[in-house]
Parts: structure tokens; C-alpha cells; sequence
């Protein structure tokens, strides 16, 4: 039988599940779906779907794992460590399609939403009530909440209120063998293990989020935006560590370095100093008298770090624009180059400035431009190591200065991923974190969800040596 | 050995030999939440002996302690340099454990701020069903690598493995703080004004009702700001008595003083919005109420043995955890059976070593 016979088999039972249209298996249309916001891999998948009701995602999930077929779940495909990259011959399973908020309850402060709905239309749908979804990956207008989920994704404001694994109140699932399971539930307390908190950050690798319900907070009356200009990078590094020791709690601290700030200047005049080896940005946020309080304070502290140009934001559009620059800069940074990879590994907040120097040094020593532009507040870098991928050996060369960054971190008594997860990148990586007791224990966790390993096979955890040499053979 | 007994390991080498040598074992901080009991024929583990804090540079707000450390003394350490835990870990001047405040998954008023315990927890050590010791999250603030063991192990009430290490992040202390009391003539108007309070954008550190219709809220921030937070909260409450020397209140309820000796004390997670069905349901029987965390949570002591409560619970489709009094099943109200649960039990316990799921 040839393969294309085999294939086409195969499918005949996922296509009786679609309707033309919503299942695509030509290679032109499998294109866009062949890779992630990291787009030094590349993988074809047999076939996309494109569900639009849960029972259809389960019904696929139950039809792969009948026949053994891999899948992965896709949100908008910006995961930055290959996530949503497809397994060979798996099937995507694109959720974009189920994009409903189900249920907006602005008294009780929360959403219920399907997976694929956009983190930022969580936020307009709740703000007629003063309310939003705290969680703000600079990606927020096109990332999907299901996305959020499986890599328990942070953000500028992530500092005072966590990540968006304190911020789900309960899920719906599908695990990867078909059976579908509900736990949490509408209040902030529960009884029991915190199942919730396992599943956020699993990578998708237990099965499916149909229907996420997520906690809503009241706006805060005032913020206060400061912005403070560095001579080196290093001094703003450890300025950080200065305001985190103040006992102020600001809602957001982070860094911009030289490259970053022409680039975002560039892309969308927000209006930086030019000049700034580095920039620190911190947002107060509370009630009006408390952060007008909080402001005297955190000027002072910030002139004594040796900014030598400190700014406030003078009104909301002036915030607005500062904020711009901020989580335009990864696009704006790619602008620069024809490619990059990005880490986001975590160092203790006090060993910044060494970790900054650091990463300086091995952009020199590897000949690669690194920009930096990260949630400095919580230790979570984001170098951007800027490579061109037609240049022989140049893709091998960021990926060498990644993996001594990453190293760089654990070293540092730090995590190798604060909010874009493992993915396809960095599993290698999670053995030098772990043991492989701790790495054991997770597997017969994945394995009690997924037997067949069919869900986002090959993702997290690591391969051994000899099959990783075999695949990039 | 039998039944009743209670070994108390004095390093993690030795809490493994003792979990892998006995068939049912079930571990123990201090025993403050006297109704959380070992299961039929398990032997206790004591984690009292593990104690002590490993690692804790107040610069970088996190700290690293053994499972069996007092909170009280956590608390103390980070008093000195300005620091706490911003949840009012419960039953901490009577001793309870980092650990047990993990496995029990209980918080107290101050989480309506920034969280509870599962909030605040960042890595964890621990000893699984084969006797293993797994480690999983870390000790910086943020960290996405792996799953998130540790957030598992809050409320899994010792069945799901021995927690003999933690590390949490913990917050700038508030310089200063105020306490107001707000009395309404019934328990719906009172119950109107937390709700109020829920959506609105004051800052508010702890918001609890406590029938028959006083709300108590507590604010904290800096000195100079707090006379004039205070002032147009009062706006907003249309009145409420500022109370003074507030600290003593505010312990009481950590430490569950109100509840009579003897009653038993369930932990019920609510809504706001549901609270009113639950008090109306509550307010013919003999119990004391307190409703906590601005209405997601209502503490319900009972004189007696729960099992009316329980139906009542069941009835109105809520769960509860027994916390205090006399020793029973931990879990009661509406029965969760989920096809998730018992595959992490199955996991991480396949032998069954921590007593079944109850
Ligand atoms: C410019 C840019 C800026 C970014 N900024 C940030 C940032 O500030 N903070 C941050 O944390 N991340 C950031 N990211 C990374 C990325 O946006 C997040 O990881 C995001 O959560 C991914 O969402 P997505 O919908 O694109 O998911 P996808 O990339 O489609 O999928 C991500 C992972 O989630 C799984 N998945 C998707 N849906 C489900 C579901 N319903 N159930 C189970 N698993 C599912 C996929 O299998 C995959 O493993 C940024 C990315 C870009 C490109």
C-alpha cells in the first residue's frame, strides 16, 4: 500500500467528523500551521482541524486516540518555545473557532470562556464593569486564553497578582484518552488538592482545556508610571533589585535595553530617551492616595539607583503610549533581524545585573546582537538573540548562546522558562533542572492522563541522547 | 506496628525508610487541625522533627524551610526585615506547620488581598507513595518548568505524598493598617455591602460578614495615605466604626477562637453571591458562622457531628472541609469523583500507600 493510500485511510474516519472546509490536508493549506511564533522548527502535520464546538474537539480526541494518531492543540500559534509546533503526521487540533465568552458575571467577577477566546476580549468584554483579566502577555491581542493555560503564561502586571495559574477558577477537559473531567469551581477557596494548579503549565500534555472559568479583578483607580534612564544595563539591573527592596509592590518592573528602545522607538515613537543604555519602567497601581504616596517614594529610590533621566507618564494616553513600546518590542526588536529565538529564563531578582553583564559578555563572545526586554520585577529575562537563519551555522550558533544562557540561569539558582514553557526547545534543558526521579514522577502523571502519549508527544519532557542525534539527522 | 502509632523521623532518609516499610502512612505537622485524622490502620508520620528555615535572603522576598518548621516562626523571621505572608496562614500561634498549612490548603482573611497559600507557594520537596523524594517548582518567583507539583500539594491533605520541604515568596509588610466594623440591621444589607465592596477598587486587605449583619474590613498601605483611604471607604460605607488596637480581632479569627470548644469548624467554599442561600439555610440550625475572603468562603461551626450539615451542603451543592473537633471524614457536601483526581492519586500513590482518595 503506498503511503498516500495509508494516509488517506487513516483520515477517512476524522473527515466523516468535518464538514469540506474545516479539515485541511493540502499542503498549501497546512502551511500556516506548520510552525509557531518559533520559527526555527518546522514540522507537517497530517491534517488541521478546525473545531467549533467542544463536542467536536472531543470526538476528535477520541478518534486519535483510538487510532494512536498524536495531536496537538493550537491556540493562535505564538507560543515562543515550539509548543503548538506540529507532531509529524499528528493532527492539529486548532481551537481559534471556539472563541465564545459563555458567561460574563461581573458580580461574581468571573468569565467563563472557551479555550480559543482571545486574552485581551476577556479584558474589553469585562471593563463596561471596572473589571479585567489581570494576565497580560505582551501578546494579549492574539494569544488565546487555552494557550495562556497550558504554559501558565505571565506578563508586565504579573508581579502583585501572579500568573494565569492565579487567575483560573476551574476547567473542563478532555483528557488525551477521550474521557472529559471537570474540577475547581466559581470560588477563590477550595477543598481537596489543587487540581486547577496542576493543569495550569502542563503544556497540553494531559489533554485538552474545553472551557476555562477565570477569576476577574476590579480596575485599579490609579497608576502611576515612571520611567527611568540608564547608562549601562547592569545599573538598571540593579536598580530592580532596589525597588524590590523599598517594600514598594508595584504592579509592573521592566527592563528595556539599547537595542530594544531604538526598535520600539522605531516601530511606535513612545517617546523613550534615545540616548538610555537601559530602561526601567515600573507602574504603581492602587487607590489614588495610596499611589500618589507610593510615587514620592519610588522617585526617590530610583534617582538614588543613578537614573539620570527619570520620566512620569503625564496623562493615560502618554501611559498607553509607554506601554506600546513595551509589548510592541519583541516585534519591533524582529524587525531588526531576519530571525530570533527568545528565552525567558528566571534569575534570583538580586542577581540581575550579574546575569545582564553576563549575557553581554557571551552576545560578544558568540558574535550575535542580544536584545533584552523583560519583566525585570520577578527576575524574568527575555534576551532576544537575533540571527540570520540563511547564514550557515548562524541558527546553531544562537541556539549554543541560548543553552549558556539557560545555563546561566540554573546556575543562578534560577528556572529555565518563567512563562513560555519547555515546548519542543528547551526539554533538553528540564533534565539539568530536575532529577530524573522529579522527571519520573511527572511522566507517570502524564502517562495516567495520556497513555498512548498522543498529546503534544515529544513536547517537555527530555528525549534520550540518541534519539534527539537521530531527529536532527 | 499498630495502629495509633506515630514515628517521628529525624531526617528526610528516614521519613522515606518509614514510608516505604509501612503499608498505610499518613503525615502529621502539629495535629491543629484536630479533625483531619489518619485513616483506618495508618501510622503517623511526624514531620515536627524536619524544621527549620534553609534559605532566606530578605532581599529577594523568598524563603526555603522544612515541611515541620511553626509558621509562627517564619512569621517572626520575616517580621524583622519587614516581610510576611500576606494569606494569615490560620492557626499559627497554635502551632501549625508550613507544611500542614500547604496540605490542608488553608488560608485566612488576609488572602482576599493577594491570594492564598496556593498562591504563595513555589516549589516543594516531598516524598512520594514508592517512597521517592520528588522535588517540582522552584525557589524564584516565576518559574513555568514542570508541572506544578507544589500548587498539587495544597489541599491534598497527605495523600498525595509527604511534603518535607517548601519554598514561598512573601510580600513587603504594610506599614500600617486600619480595621473598620460596619453594622447593618440584617444579614441581607450586610450581605449587600460585601458584595458592594467585591467589584468596587478599593484596595482592601481582608473583607468578612459575620451574621447577623456586621462587615468587617481591613485596610493596609502606608501611613501617611491610610487616614484618607480609611476616610473614603467610610463614604462609601456610609459610616463604620474605625477599631483601634485592631491586631487582637483579627488573630482571633486566624486562630478560630470563636469557635466553642468541641464544634466542629468546616471550611465551605462559596460565592458571594451564594452566601445568602447558605446563611438562609445555616440560620435555623445551632451553628456559628463567618463568612470570609469577601464571600468565597464561609466557616461553619457545628456543635455537634456534621452529618446534617453535610446533607445541607450537598443539598445547596457545596463541598466542605471539617477542620476542627472531633476526628471523621475530611470532605463533606456534595461528592467530586472525577476521572482527574484519581489518576494524580494513582500516580503518585499507585500502591495506595496514603489511604484512599476519600
Ligand atoms: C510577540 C510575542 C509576545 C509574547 N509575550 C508573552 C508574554 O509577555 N508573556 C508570556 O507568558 N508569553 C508571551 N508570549 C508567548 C505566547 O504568546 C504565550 O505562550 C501564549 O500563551 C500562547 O498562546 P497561543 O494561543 O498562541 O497558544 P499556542 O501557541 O497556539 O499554543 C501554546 C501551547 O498551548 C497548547 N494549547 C493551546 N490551546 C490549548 C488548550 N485549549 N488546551 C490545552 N493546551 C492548549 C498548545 O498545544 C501549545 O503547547 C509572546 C509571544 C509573542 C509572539
Amino acid at each position: 500500500m503506498t503511503e498516500a493510500v495509508d494516509r488517506a485511510r487513516v483520515l477517512q474516519g476524522l473527515r466523516a467528523l468535518y464538514p469540506e472546509g474545516r479539515i485541511l490536508t493540502r499542503p498549501a493549506e497546512l502551511a500556516a500551521y506548520e510552525s509557531d511564533a518559533l520559527t526555527a522548527f518546522r514540522a507537517r502535520p497530517l491534517a488541521v482541524v478546525l473545531p467549533e464546538t467542544r463536542e467536536e474537539v472531543v470526538a476528535t480526541v477520541r478518534w486519535c486516540h483510538r487510532h494512536g494518531v498524536p495531536f496537538v492543540a493550537r491556540g493562535s500559534g505564538t507560543s515562543l518555545s515550539g509548543g503548538s509546533l506540529p507532531v509529524p503526521e499528528g493532527i492539529v487540533i486548532a481551537l481559534n473557532r471556539l472563541n465564545r465568552i459563555l458567561r460574563l458575571d461581573p458580580e461574581e467577577r468571573i468569565a467563563v470562556v472557551e479555550p480559543g477566546v482571545v486574552n485581551l476580549d476577556v479584558s474589553r468584554a469585562a471593563a463596561p464593569f471596572g473589571l479585567y483579566y489581570a494576565p497580560d502577555p505582551s501578546s494579549q491581542p492574539v494569544c488565546t486564553i487555552g494557550g495562556n493555560v497550558a504554559f501558565n503564561s505571565g506578563g508586565a502586571h504579573c508581579l502583585k497578582y501572579g500568573m494565569t495559574s492565579n487567575h483560573v477558577l476551574a476547567l473542563e477537559v478532555v483528557l488525551a484518552d477521550g474521557e472529559v473531567v471537570r474540577f475547581g469551581g466559581e470560588s477563590l477557596e477550595g477543598v481537596g488538592p489543587d487540581l486547577v494548579g496542576l493543569f495550569v503549565g502542563s503544556e497540553g500534555l494531559f489533554g485538552i482545556a474545553l472551557e476555562v472559568t477565570l477569576r476577574l479583578v476590579p480596575k485599579p483607580e490609579a497608576y502611576r508610571t515612571v520611567l527611568a534612564a540608564y547608562r549601562s544595563l547592569e545599573a538598571a539591573g540593579d536598580a530592580v533589585a532596589q525597588v524590590v527592596a523599598s517594600g514598594l509592590l508595584p504592579g509592573a518592573v521592566e527592563i528595556m535595553d539599547r537595542l530594544s528602545i531604538e526598535a520600539a522607538e522605531a516601530a511606535v515613537h513612545a517617546g523613550y530617551p534615545e540616548d538610555a543604555a537601559a530602561l526601567l519602567l515600573v507602574e504603581l497601581e492602587g487607590e489614588e492616595p495610596e499611589v500618589e504616596a507610593e510615587l514620592v517614594e519610588l522617585l526617590e529610590v530610583v534617582r538614588a539607583s543613578g537614573a539620570y533621566e527619570v520620566r512620569l507618564a503625564r496623562d493615560e494616553a502618554d501611559r498607553q503610549r509607554i506601554w506600546k513600546g513595551r509589548k510592541g518590542a519583541f516585534s519591533a526588536v524582529g524587525r531588526l533581524s531576519p530571525d530570533y529565538l527568545v528565552q525567558d529564563g528566571v534569575v534570583p531578582r538580586t542577581r540581575l545585573g550579574i546575569a545582564l553583564a553576563e549575557i553581554e559578555r557571551l552576545s560578544r563572545k558568540y558574535g550575535l546582537r542580544v536584545a533584552n526586554v523583560f519583566h525585570a520585577g520577578d527576575g524574568n529575562l527575555h534576551p532576544l538573540i537575533l540571527y540570520d537563519g540563511r547564514q550557515p551555522g548562524q541558527l546553531q550558533r544562537a541556539e549554543e548562546l541560548a543553552g549558556e544562557i539557560l545555563r546561566l540561569c540554573i546556575r543562578l539558582g534560577g528556572s529555565i522558562t518563567g512563562e513560555h514553557g519547555v515546548g519542543m526547545e528547551k526539554r533538553q534543558y528540564l533534565a539539568e533542572m530536575f532529577s530524573e526521579q522529579d522527571l519520573e514522577v511527572m511522566r507517570r502523571l502524564r502517562r495516567a492522563m495520556d497513555p498512548g502519549e498522543i498529546a503534544n508527544r515529544g513536547k517537555m519532557f527530555p528525549v534520550p541522547q540518541q534519539l534527539e542525534a537521530a531527529a536532527a539527522s | 506496628m499498630r495502629t495509633g502509632a506515630v514515628l517521628r523521623p529525624s531526617d528526610v532518609d528516614s521519613l522515606r525508610e518509614a514510608v516505604r516499610q509501612q503499608p498505610r502512612v499518613w503525615p502529621r505537622g502539629a495535629g491543629t487541625k484536630t479533625a483531619l485524622a489518619p485513616p483506618e490502620g495508618a501510622v503517623v508520620v511526624e514531620v515536627s522533627q524536619l524544621r527549620g528555615v534553609l534559605d532566606y535572603d530578605p532581599a529577594e522576598f523568598t524563603f526555603t524551610a522544612l515541611a515541620g518548621t511553626p509558621v509562627r516562626e517564619v512569621e517572626e523571621l520575616l517580621g524583622r526585615h519587614g516581610q510576611y505572608l500576606p494569606f494569615d496562614p490560620p492557626l499559627s500561634a497554635a502551632g501549625a506547620t508550613l507544611g500542614g498549612t500547604l496540605a490542608s490548603g488553608l488560608s485566612g482573611p488576609g488572602r482576599y488581598r493577594y491570594g492564598g497559600v496556593r498562591d504563595f507557594v513555589l516549589g516543594v520537596r516531598f516524598v512520594d507513595g514508592r517512597g521517592e523524594l520528588v522535588r517540582a517548582g522552584g525557589k524564584v518567583v516565576k518559574n513555568a518548568a514542570g508541572f506544578d507539583l507544589a500548587k498539587l500539594m495544597a489541599g491534598s491533605l497527605g495523600r498525595l505524598g509527604v511534603v518535607v520541604e517548601l519554598s514561598f515568596k512573601v510580600f513587603p509588610a504594610p506599614r500600617a493598617r486600619a480595621s473598620l466594623r460596619v453594622d447593618r440591621p440584617g444579614f441581607e444589607a450586610a450581605w449587600g455591602l460585601l458584595r458592594a465592596l467585591y467589584t468596587s477598587s478599593f484596595d482592601l486587605e481582608a473583607v468578612d460578614l459575620v451574621p447577623p449583619g456586621t462587615v468587617w474590613v481591613r485596610v493596609a498601605g502606608r501611613p501617611e495615605s491610610l487616614p484618607t483611604r480609611v476616610q473614603r471607604l467610610r463614604a462609601f460605607l456610609q459610616g463604620g466604626e474605625v477599631v483601634e488596637g485592631d491586631s487582637g480581632i483579627w488573630e482571633e479569627v486566624r486562630e478560630f477562637r470563636w469557635v466553642p470548644s468541641g464544634w466542629t469548624l468546616v471550611k465551605v467554599p462559596v460565592t458571594p453571591r451564594r452566601v445568602l442561600d447558605l446563611e438562609r439555610e445555616l440560620l435555623p440550625t445551632a451553628s456559628l458562622r463567618r463568612y470570609s475572603a469577601g464571600g468565597n468562603v464561609a466557616w461553619v461551626a457545628w456543635p455537634e457531628e456534621p452529618a446534617a450539615l453535610s446533607d445541607l451542603l450537598e443539598r445547596l451543592d457545596l463541598r466542605g472541609l471539617r477542620v476542627l473537633g472531633p476526628p471523621g471524614l475530611p470532605f463533606l457536601g456534595r461528592v467530586d469523583s472525577d476521572g482527574f483526581s484519581s489518576r494524580v492519586k494513582q500516580a503518585l500513590d499507585p500502591v495506595g500507600r496514603f489511604g484512599p482518595y476519600p
